[in-house]
């Protein structure tokens, strides 16, 4: 699966905050990630713990934050969540649909630690 | 001390980044690309074989093989047809990335080419996320692969532009609900672009490089 390169791509972008920001040490990583974008978190993490080692990043702690697939029927505006699979509107059964929410993918935030007091 | 940093930024941004430069390279050349994705042996290169066969007269195609391993076989169907394949080999990885993509552009004779051809590693979820830059996502589904995909592996279904059913020759043997298939892919991304056809018989083949010769032609002018 591609949750390799997923987790390396969330370590480069989160040492870049973190050296801009002059960070001492990485502690918290908060991602957003839709139900839509099939993205295993229990393999990120195991990832994570090995190419973090040695870096600012080494002992993070990973937090997900996991959107629902949210639905728009276009037919009644009924509006509905879907839990794994995709069902047609549970309402009038309308198949002409419209997804809200549920692509998310996105690395929200970073705490991190500085050595000085900045402003 | 401790604070927080605002990110915001989409997970794969640079590998975006790097599919914005293949896509300019490509423009700048007027060159039309077209990322291929599927399930393993779902027919990608011999849908590439057909579409080169129906499109070679008209246009100079190039094509991209992206295999896990360091194999050559499908980059040496296509060489035999006389058309020039770089293979390229992901190490392992189960997607084509953007930056894979760009150094096998440098291996290809871009300054001969009117259309590029990419063959995705064999996999429904990985490709999905990974953009290359190319100027259409294209989806092969085949008949035996069963009709319930779309309702499994929606986000491949969502970032596509052209859908390919192949191995219709098959459905006389095969429970194939194409209802149910049409619908979901209906539900993911309305009003999709689809061809069903087969690349044993050939049959279908011809609307598709219509289509395509027609993108092609709207992409140069
Ligand atoms: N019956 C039938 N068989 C087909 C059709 N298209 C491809 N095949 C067969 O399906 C098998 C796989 O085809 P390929 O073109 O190698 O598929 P692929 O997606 O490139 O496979 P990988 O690169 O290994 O992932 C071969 O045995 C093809 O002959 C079709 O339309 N009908
Ligand atoms: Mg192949
Ligand atoms: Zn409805």
């Amino acid at each position: 699966m591609h949750e390799l390169s997923v987790t390396e791509h969330i370590l480069n972008l989160s040492l870049q905050y973190a050296e801009q920001h002059h960070a001492t040490r990485v502690t918290d990583i908060y991602l957003v990630i839709g139900r839509l974008s099939s993205i295993v978190d229990d393999s990120i993490q195991f990832y994570w713990d090995i190419i973090s080692q040695n870096t600012l990043c080494q002992g993070a702690v990973l937090h997900f934050e996991r959107i629902p697939a949210q639905l728009l029927c276009l037919d009644c505006e009924y509006t509905y969540e879907i839990p794994a699979d995709l069902t047609p509107c549970p309402s009038c059964s309308s198949t002409r649909i419209k997804v809200l929410q549920g692509e998310e993918f996105y690395l929200d935030s970073i705490a991190i630690e500085t050595a000085t007091e900045e402003k | 001390m401790s604070n927080r940093v605002t990110v915001v930024e989409n997970i794969l941004s640079a590998n975006d980044q790097v599919a914005h430069l293949n896509r300019k390279l490509l423009d700048d050349r007027k060159i039309f690309s077209i990322n291929l994705m599927a399930s393993p042996g779902a027919g990608k290169t011999s849908f590439i074989l057909q579409t080169i066969k129906a499109l070679s007269p008209s246009f100079r195609i190039g094509v991209l093989e992206g295999d896990t391993a360091p194999v050559t076989i499908d980059a040496d169907k296509v060489n035999a047809v006389g058309i020039p394949a770089v293979q390229i080999n992901t190490g392992g990885d189960c997607h084509l990335d953007a930056i894979m993509v760009s150094k096998g552009l440098e291996k290809l004779p871009l300054e001969q080419l009117d259309v590029v051809i990419i063959e995705n590693v064999g996999n429904l979820v990985c490709p999905a996320a990974f953009q290359l830059g190319t100027h259409i996502n294209v989806l092969i589904a085949s008949i035996p692969e069963g009709d319930d995909k779309p309702y499994k592996y929606p986000a491949i279904y969502r970032g596509i532009q052209v859908l390919i059913i192949n191995k219709t020759d098959l459905m006389p043997y095969v429970n194939f609900n194409m209802d149910y298939f049409r619908q979901g892919v209906e539900m993911l991304n309305p009003g999709l672009v689809t061809f069903p056809v087969s690349c044993k018989t050939g049959e279908g083949i011809e609307e598709w490089v219509q289509w395509l010769s027609a993108q092609i032609q709207t992409n140069r002018s």
